[in-house]
């Protein structure tokens, strides 16, 4: 081999590996000055107390309760939705009909729709349209509903978050094998029988995935959430599902950029961020773990 | 499944049986082996069929709702339609817009003919005091003859206006030019691809065709890591850490700008370009690289000679849903860009993108306002940009990588 074709070959592999190398050190550059930056701030106090001083001392207890409260009412709505979405792409729709090929585009488009635009949605659609009729239905005009509060919030984020759980409660369900089926089936159980007794027990793991992804994305996210019900700051926890929530990445957002002493709560932002990033860190690796389990399995 | 539902009608059990099974209590006979109608069963089919449209009803909905809020702006006077159709056309200028712009009718004497800059002396006058970038007006109106008739500043939003150059909502004059977030957009979506697009599909080109299996396994969830971070932590780091970095090496005046912007969506970006790409590498048939490596090319020329060229509808795919993923990015371009609705060129200069101006803007407006109308219009444009991307990316470029694995190999 020509000496000059060795060393374009060793350069452009060269060029391969470099890129590897500088994703995962921009990764671990940014864990470790995280880390750094917030590591002392964060202590079980500060998980567990109110702001205070406006914002320049204390805690963050309300940002994480209504991060809570925003993930559990995001899963109740999204992940039975998903599931079954998921269920008919695997066992009933026919592969490569109109329909379920419909159905497919509209998962993958709505796993590409911007996260803003799922925010200006729930404004139009949930505060707004839903809202705005509810009021005038039960309450004859006076404003509950018709204003952002964690409900809507939570069913714009089930929406953003339904396409993770599709995609990974599909894959699941697609690992059980077909045996099972066709012996549950011969045995004289009914397709739903089937799908109940044996399908969606074998396919828990791959639920439990999708949740678990969807509440990490779901935790992360902030766009959707900016008109549809997160609050700058509230001095209280919410007391039902029509008031205002405080969430940690809302929290960051407006303390790095909108507070007027940015310098002061530094590190309290730094802590925010650490706490927000080995949350959604800490769950995604589960549910790298768990997949990895599946994909083992079968 | 379906095998299933046809061997349950097709009479497959062969009539010789039957004489046999006759001693059991049961015997199957065409009758009984025809599918049943169950209640339960018809049912749960009917539901689960009905919830699984809803991903579909979602999409329509959210169309609907989006360009439902955004309607007002063209609804209000149904003849700027008409402008829309035909908006190149000088002439039309005279006649139609002293009907959408009665107020001022006398500002358009002569427009017709000569399109000239010094008519705009009148409004310079009247709008000077919130005119501080006054370079980049007389620049626009020299540039763009009759379309810098956006930048009269009325508050109605007509389809001149939103194409001005100037993107002022809060003003006495509110200006809705949306040219400057449109470049502005463009810009850091260009400029973060030119960051993530090379990066990511060297790796995964790494990871396909160079990395040993242990390597690969851990390459992987190490970059999808990355795609697991919120977008406002990536904001928040660009924001603290990487704007002040980048200040110190390049020596820029302002602190927040497209390239840190870029940089910071690029972190956005790479993971999708990545696993998209990666998965079209490892999708490519082994026969090629085999029969490239039999042939006496070394390992890298089958990498970049075979594996790559043979890849590249889904690498194109790739950078589509990653420019799309740009294009919405919206915690990043609001913490990291500057938020200046600016045209010009320079890389480190404040940007102002579409999807920002929606996040920082829709929580103080008034609703049902021309300027909530505009910021829904831009939402309405994001959403049916996205689509078209990922419509392209899903049936064109999906069906050429089938078509030429398909093709060559059988």
């Amino acid at each position: 081999m020509k000496k000059t074709q060795r060393i374009t070959g060793g350069i452009m592999a060269g060029a391969t590996a470099f890129s590897v190398v500088l994703i995962i050190a921009v990764i671990i550059v940014m864990l470790v000055v995280i880390i750094i930056g917030g590591k002392d701030t964060v202590s079980w106090e500060f998980l567990t107390t109110f702001p205070e001083d406006g914002m320049t001392k204390g805690g963050i207890l309300p940002a994480i309760w209504g991060t809570a409260l925003l993930v559990i009412i995001m899963s109740v709505a999204a992940v039975p939705f998903g599931t079954i979405t998921a269920i008919y792409l695997t066992e009933y729709a026919r592969e490569n009909s109109i329909i379920s090929k419909t159905v497919r585009f509209a998962v993958k488009t709505l796993a590409m729709v911007p996260s803003i635009i799922f925010g200006l949605f729930g404004l139009g659609f949930f505060i707004k349209f839903v809202g705005g009729g509810m009021d005038d239905l039960f309450l004859g005009g006076q404003l509950k509903w018709a204003q952002p509060n964690i409900l809507w919030a939570s069913l714009t984020m089930a929406l953003l978050t339904l396409p993770v759980i599709i995609v990974s409660v599909e894959e699941s369900i697609r690992a059980v094998p077909r045996e099972l089926r066709e012996a549950s089936l011969a045995l004289g159980a009914t397709k739903w029988q089937t799908i109940l007794k044996i399908v969606l027990p074998g396919s828990r793991a791959g639920i439990m995935t999708g949740t678990i992804l969807a509440v990490s994305r779901g935790a992360g996210e902030v766009a959707p959430i900016l008109f549809t019900g997160a609050a700058y700051y509230l001095a209280t926890l919410p007391q039902g599902l029509s008031d205002q929530f405080m969430s940690l990445g809302y929290h960051i957002y407006i303390m790095s950029t909108q507070s007027s002493n940015v310098d002061q709560t530094l590190p309290i932002q730094f802590a925010t961020t650490l706490v927000l990033l080995m949350l959604t860190f800490v769950l995604n690796f589960v549910a790298v773990i768990i997949r990895a389990r599946i994909r083992r399995n079968h | 499944m379906t095998t299933f539902e046809n061997q349950e009608e097709d009479p497959l059990v062969p009539k010789e049986n039957i004489p046999k099974t006759k001693k059991n209590e049961f015997v199957f006979t065409q009758e009984s082996l025809k599918k049943q109608f169950r209640l339960s069963e018809f049912l749960s089919e009917k539901i689960i069929t009905g919830i699984a449209f809803l991903s579909i009803a979602i999409i329509i909905l959210i169309f609907l709702f989006v360009f439902k809020e955004a309607l007002p702006i063209f609804i209000e006077k149904p003849e700027r339609k008409t402008e829309i159709a035909a908006p190149a056309a000088p002439e039309r200028y005279g006649e139609e817009t002293p009907e959408t712009t009665p107020s001022k009718p006398e500002r358009y004497d002569g427009g017709g003919e000569s399109q000239q800059p010094e008519r705009y002396g009148i409004e310079v006058e009247t709008i000077q005091t919130e005119e501080e970038r006054a370079t980049a007006f007389s620049q626009d109106s020299i540039l763009s003859g009759n379309r810098g008739n956006s930048e009269l500043g009325e508050d109605k939003a007509t389809f001149k206006s939103l194409t001005g150059k100037s993107w002022m909502p809060v003003s006495d004059n509110p200006r809705y030019g949306m040219v400057p977030l449109i470049v502005g957009t463009i810009k850091i979506t260009l400029l973060a691809l030119l960051f993530a697009a090379p990066i990511a599909i060297l790796a995964a080109l790494f990871s396909a065709a160079f990395a040993p299996k242990w390597l690969r396994e851990i390459i992987k969830p190490a970059i999808e890591l990355l795609a697991g971070f919120p977008s406002v932590v990536i904001g928040f780091f660009a924001l603290m850490v990487m704007a002040s970095f980048f200040q110190d090496v390049f020596g820029y005046d302002t602190r927040l700008n497209a390239f840190v912007g870029g940089i910071a969506m690029a972190l956005a970006a790479i993971p999708i370009i990545f696993t998209v790409t990666e998965d079209a590498m490892t999708s490519v048939p082994s026969t090629y690289s085999e029969a490239s490596l039999a042939l006496g090319a070394t390992k890298w020329q089958t990498a970049f000679y075979v594996v790559l060229p043979a890849a590249t509808p889904g690498i194109f795919a790739a950078v589509l849903l990653g420019i799309g993923r740009i294009f919405g990015e919206t915690m990043i371009a609001l913490m990291a860009t500057g938020n200046a609705a600016m045209i010009s060129a320079n890389p480190f200069d404040s940007v102002r993108t579409l999807a920002a101006t929606i996040g920082a803007e829709m929580a103080e407006v008034v609703f049902g306002d021309t300027h909530y109308s505009v910021l829904f219009l831009i939402g309405a444009l994001l959403f049916v940009f996205t689509f078209i991307l990922n419509s392209i990316a899903e049936f064109y470029v999906k069906g050429r990588l089938m078509r030429r694995f398909q093709g060559r190999t059988s």
